[in-house]
């Protein structure tokens, strides 16, 4: 237990075991027990109204407001970060697996139009109807098209992102869908009417109390009681009358295959699998950057997703959708939303390598202590620095600077997106493009309201410290990096000075520990 | 204009430079020793249960597991089921199941994974809904890793391939590890050959 962050955290739940009595922490589980102790109301985001920009260092104030769920969110990521690097440790090849991936995808965007064709044909042979939607207003009518064409009114998903980017279930319940996630997370957050908190574990930012609420006023589950597993189980049982009723099943894709013309889906629930093969329609939502070339390119993908992710080896399922069962119907819809553009984009375009494992999100100090709902879109994190400001560049004008650019992120990437270069390179577009007066001011709040406190800078130091070596001096002290103006970064050597302090002179300081 | 030919002419003019596409090595070398071995310690840490064979009687794991399973659907020849699998049976009418036995395409050592298509599944929901999964494999059909797996042919052949790594799993509230999310609660694996015959190990 020494290595927690958050020691008043330990205990809690007995782990899960093998038949041999070895715990087990695959999935997104966490590799020791974590409970928060104390009850505390959940902290809620802050909305952003139309024309506004979102203020993450405000945000970020309420959720620091929470101790309990702050503490217990540092602590769970930063749990899965290290279960992603025993992962990663253990692979020999795993820099030359990430190296294979980068070009793997920097390849295929340099292709696109190519291997979007190509994908297009395959998928038209297998039977399936290909659908192409410029922006998410055209996904959705698009969704509620091929609902309508069938006579559908009620839709099963599986967690996709790219239709929490679109509003998707927004638009399509005010059309007269009813629609049920079957992600635990993400049903927790259907039913709570709130947004998703990180792309992998949409509930993250909750404690189990929260969930309890939730059921309790949603599912009629028992007041109060908040036992993981009587919740799990009452979802299980309440969903699947729904998933046996449902009209339609919309799935998202982690990849699409050119060559075969196959959406693969990673779960580890098994929910994609019984959202697409269950109902007699299969709807698969999926972004142009999903590409990659060959069949064969997904032994280097799958290998590093949910390593990445949740430092599990492989999710539960891996599941390749080529053609609708005998019987059914499947449509695929190609979206773009902005991703095209993107791709124009000089400094910003190998963005859209991403494969949304979350990695980036677990190890910034900045996100664990924040939480995700604070950055005010579905993507957050050092991703959402890099991307949201693509949707709506005023919106998202602050979002750059909600980094302490310590590089961990780029360090941890399985398609080596140079994500803290990225973030450095918004703020210098924000400074060029119009969101200026305020740069220096937040640069300062973002991170300096998140990392005010000296116990949590160091649990962050600890994380940058292997960053900054490889971290360009252009971006410690630039311009509008409050934060590196007037001052000199120490070398980044072996240990920080409060390790060394801790190591050489605690004992012999006077007075309590610092 | 239609949205396609409007992205792919957004996506023509906007193209980097292009970059070439690298050949994929397959990993394998040293790590083709006791497939069944690391097959099995890899499965455990997923959460998969291990059945162990016996010489004599090899099927007598599957038979205690279903003894009290009043609807069980078998889609292999070793050992019955209480009920036969019609393929024209409603994918949902498999919401009762309590046990299904299916034989694995090929295993994958790396992860601990089973490979199934529609061919094994019969229908595809009855990996799901059921609530207990058991599944035959021949150490044999064991590959390495994720590399040599997508080599099979089921990837060009099958309209539905699927890889499970131990049941259905969920720690979406706090962490905590519950079998069971929307799945199987459970899933075991039984080393058996196509031919029948048991190794030993």
């Amino acid at each position: 237990m020494n290595d927690l962050l958050h020691k008043n955290l330990a205990g809690g739940d007995r782990a899960k075991r093998d038949q041999d009595g070895k715990p087990l922490q695959h999935a997104e589980a966490t590799s020791m027990p974590l409970q928060a102790k104390q009850r505390e109301a959940q902290p809620r985001a802050m909305i952003t109204k139309d024309g506004k920009r979102v203020d993450h260092a405000e945000a970020a104030k309420r959720f620091l407001a929470a101790p309990e769920h702050q503490t217990f969110h540092d602590e769970r990521l930063w749990d899965m970060r290290r279960k992603r690097d025993r992962q990663a440790f253990a692979i020999d090849e795993w820099e030359e697996l990430r190296e294979l991936a980068s070009k793997i995808k920097e390849h295929t965007l340099t292709h696109l139009d190519t291997y979007l064709e190509q994908f297009e044909a395959a998928a038209k042979a297998n039977g399936v109807t290909v659908h192409w939607a410029k922006d998410g207003d055209e996904h959705n009518a698009i969704v509620l098209g091929i609902l309508r064409d069938h006579g559908a009114k009620t839709l099963i998903k599986s967690k996709s992102m790219l239709t929490e980017e679109c509003g998707m279930r927004e638009f399509l319940t005010e059309h007269g869908i009813d629609i049920t996630e079957t992600d635990l997370g993400e049903r927790i957050q259907q039913l709570d009417n709130e947004a998703p908190s990180h792309v992998v574990v949409p509930s993250v930012h909750k404690l189990r109390m929260d969930v309890s609420d939730v059921f309790a006023r949603t599912l009629g589950t028992e007041p109060g009681n908040d036992d993981p597993h009587y919740l799990a189980e009452s979802q299980r049982r309440t969903t699947r009358p729904l998933i046996l009723a449902a009209d339609a099943g919309l799935t998202g894709g982690n990849f699409l295959i050119a060559e075969t013309g196959a959406v693969v889906t990673c779960t580890n629930e098994g929910n994609a699998d019984l959202s697409a093969n269950t109902p007699k329609l299969h709807i698969a939502s999926v972004g142009i950057e999903k590409l990659v070339p060959r069949v064969s390119d997904l032994g280097v993908f799958i290998r590093l997703l949910s390593r990445s992710a949740l430092g599990s080896p492989i999710t539960q399922y891996t599941s390749h959708f080529k053609a609708a069962r005998a019987g059914a119907t499947m449509h695929i819809v190609l979206v773009d939303n902005g991703r095209s553009a993107r791709l124009g984009l000089k400094e910003f375009w190998t963005s859209l390598k991403c494969i949304r494992c979350g990695a980036c999100m677990n190890t910034c100090p900045v996100y664990r202590r924040s939480g995700g709902l604070s950055y005010g879109f579905t993507y957050s994190g050092p991703l959402g620095l890099v991307i949201d400001p693509t949707f709506d560049k005023h919106k998202f004008s602050n979002l750059p600077f909600a980094s302490t650019l310590n590089g961990s992120c780029t360090n941890v990437c399985p398609t080596k997106i140079n994500l803290h270069e990225q973030i450095y390179a918004w703020r210098g577009v924000m400074a060029r493009e119009h969101e200026v007066p305020l740069a220096k001011k937040t640069a300062m709040q973002a991170a300096g309201v998140v990392l005010g406190n000296p116990k949590l800078y160091r649990a962050a130091i600890a994380t940058a410290d292997s960053a900054l070596s490889m971290l360009p001096r252009f971006a410690t002290y630039n311009r509008l990096n409050a934060w590196g103006r007037g001052r000199e970064n120490p070398e980044p050597g072996g240990q920080s000075f409060h390790l060394w302090w801790a190591k050489n002179r605690a004992g012999k300081a006077k007075g309590g520990r610092p | 204009v239609s949205s396609r030919d409007s992205i792919l002419a957004t996506i023509r003019a906007n193209l980097p430079s292009p970059l070439p596409l690298p050949d994929v090595p397959y990993f394998d070398a040293g790590r083709g020793d006791d497939l069944w071995g690391r097959f099995v310690t890899a499965f455990k840490t997923m959460g998969g249960t291990v059945l162990e064979a016996t010489p004599d009687d090899p099927m007598a794991p599957v038979r205690t597991r279903i003894a009290d399973a009043g609807f069980v659907i078998s889609r292999v020849s070793e050992i019955a089921g209480t009920h036969v699998l019609d393929l024209a049976t409603d994918p949902r009418d498999l919401e009762t199941v309590d046990v299904a036995i299916v034989r694995a395409a090929f295993g994958i050592a790396e992860t601990g994974t089973v490979a199934l298509t529609e061919a094994e599944l019969g229908i595809n929901t009855l990996g799901y809904l059921a609530q207990h999964l058991i599944v035959l494999l021949d150490p044999a059909d064991i590959l390495v890793n994720l590399h040599q797996a997508y080599q099979r042919p089921e990837f060009k052949t099958a309209r539905y391939t699927v890889f499970h790594t131990g049941p259905s799993a969920t720690a979406d509230i706090e962490g905590v590890l519950i079998h069971g999310a929307q799945g199987v609660r459970s899933l075991s694996i039984l080393a058996v050959p196509r031919s029948g015959v048991i190794p030993s190990f």
